[in-house]
């Protein structure tokens, strides 16, 4: 028999959170100024075509706002879909559906800074 | 885990009907419906409905369940001591909302039916009594008595005015359960979540100006479930029947790791 407040002490506080916390935010306030700068480059590169839109993310400031913009929101991704893990699962499926979690948002990186690297150093 | 049906043996069948006293004047009888159950008949727990003639009891929604268990069925089950909003016995849910029975006016409740049932997602005890074992082990965990290392003064540890002002809105919790079984992170993880209570709790001694322990506190709270499952829905604030405001509280100890941290 184990007494309730062993229950509640368990195996004592994994010191972590805080991270996740302030992460969490300073990505928000970061994608609250670079969506929109994103999204108005973007959109107005479209007026010039295929060429247009390869121009823009060939160049640096198009280059640094996308891998900006793309980094920001695939921490942002991760750290609030783990939440929605940690509330709604339990047991193995919160682990394997937490390492799949952390494997998409790596993956989703992977390529996106990878198509940016092709589009400016893949000649 | 999030659990979003109710067990085959915990379904809610219909209970009996009571019907109101002959010669009650049908301008006061209003309808109860109260969650029934009793572990040791090993059937569903039921919805028993009880038409009562209101002109025989007091005003709030104890005055009723009283009423019920001494005129009209003397196996209702309920915990209550103090009527008067001190000692947080009779939480239960009362029209959909948590509160405290003996503080809760029949006439603000505007339903044709009035539900009464117990404190939501804690194992039933019987009727409108719940388990609340790991509720106050969680109290308990938050060690809420002052922790210093100084020699304790000759006669008191002194406060200034304005640091006993900071424990106002903390201190006056009567532990009802009202807002940690109100709150869905609390019904999911209950077990790793230590709720709105014992975290308004533990907020109430981070403050204290005379404990000497803030960092050892901070240290048991930081973890991913035992505090940070709290999203701020302020349900808790919501139900409060004392009118506190836990997830300000909350809010204040996010705050105090971010400034450890940072």
């Amino acid at each position: 028999m184990r007494t309730s407040y062993k229950n509640v002490t368990g195996l004592g506080a994994a010191h972590k959170g805080v991270g996740h916390f302030i992460k969490q935010r300073v990505t928000a306030l970061a994608l609250l100024v670079l969506i929109p700068l994103f999204l108005f480059q973007f959109l107005s590169s479209f007026t010039s075509g295929y060429n247009g839109v390869m121009a823009w993310l060939g160049s640096p400031f198009g280059a640094a706002v996308t891998f900006l913009v793309i980094s920001a929101m695939v921490v942002h991704m991760r750290l609030g879909v783990q939440t929605a893990i940690e509330d709604y699962f339990g047991g193995t499926v919160r682990t394997i559906a937490l390492l799949l979690n952390g494997l998409f948002a790596l993956a989703l990186w992977l390529i996106a800074v990878y198509a940016l690297i092709k589009i400016n150093f893949g000649g | 885990m999030v659990q979003l049906t109710l067990p085959k043996n915990s379904t809610i069948q219909k209970g009996k009907h009571w019907p109101a006293p002959q010669g009650a004047d049908p301008k006061n009888v209003r309808q109860f419906r109260v969650y029934r159950y009793d572990p040791d008949s090993g059937e569903n727990p039921r919805w028993d409905t009880y038409d009562l003639d209101t002109s025989q009891f007091g005003p709030m929604a104890l005055h009723a369940i009283i009423y019920i268990k001494d005129n009209v069925d003397s196996t209702l089950t309920f915990r209550r001591s103090c009527r008067e909003g001190v000692c947080g016995s009779c939480a239960m849910n009362i029209d959909g909302r948590n509160t405290i029975a003996c503080t809760k006016p029949l006439d603000e409740i505007k339903s044709k039916v009035i539900s009464i049932s117990p404190l939501p997602h804690q194992a039933v005890i019987k009727d409108l009594v719940p388990d609340l074992n790991n509720f106050y082990a969680q109290h308990a965990a938050m060690q809420p008595y002052l922790k210093t290392t100084t020699a304790a003064p000759d006669k008191e540890w002194k406060q200034s005015i304005e640091d006993r002002e900071k424990l106002d809105g903390l201190y006056e919790c009567i532990l009802c359960a009202s807002c940690s079984t109100a709150c869905p992170s609390y019904w999911w993880n209950g077990d790793k979540y230590l709720g709105p209570a014992a975290l308004l709790q533990a907020y109430r001694w981070l403050i204290d100006s005379r404990d000497e322990a803030t960092g050892e506190r901070l240290d048991a709270l930081e973890d991913p479930f035992r505090l940070y499952r709290c999203h701020t829905i302020m349900n808790c604030t919501q139900v409060c029947p004392k009118g506190l405001n836990p997830a300000k509280a909350i809010g204040e100890i996010k705050q105090m790791l971010v400034e450890r941290a940072v």
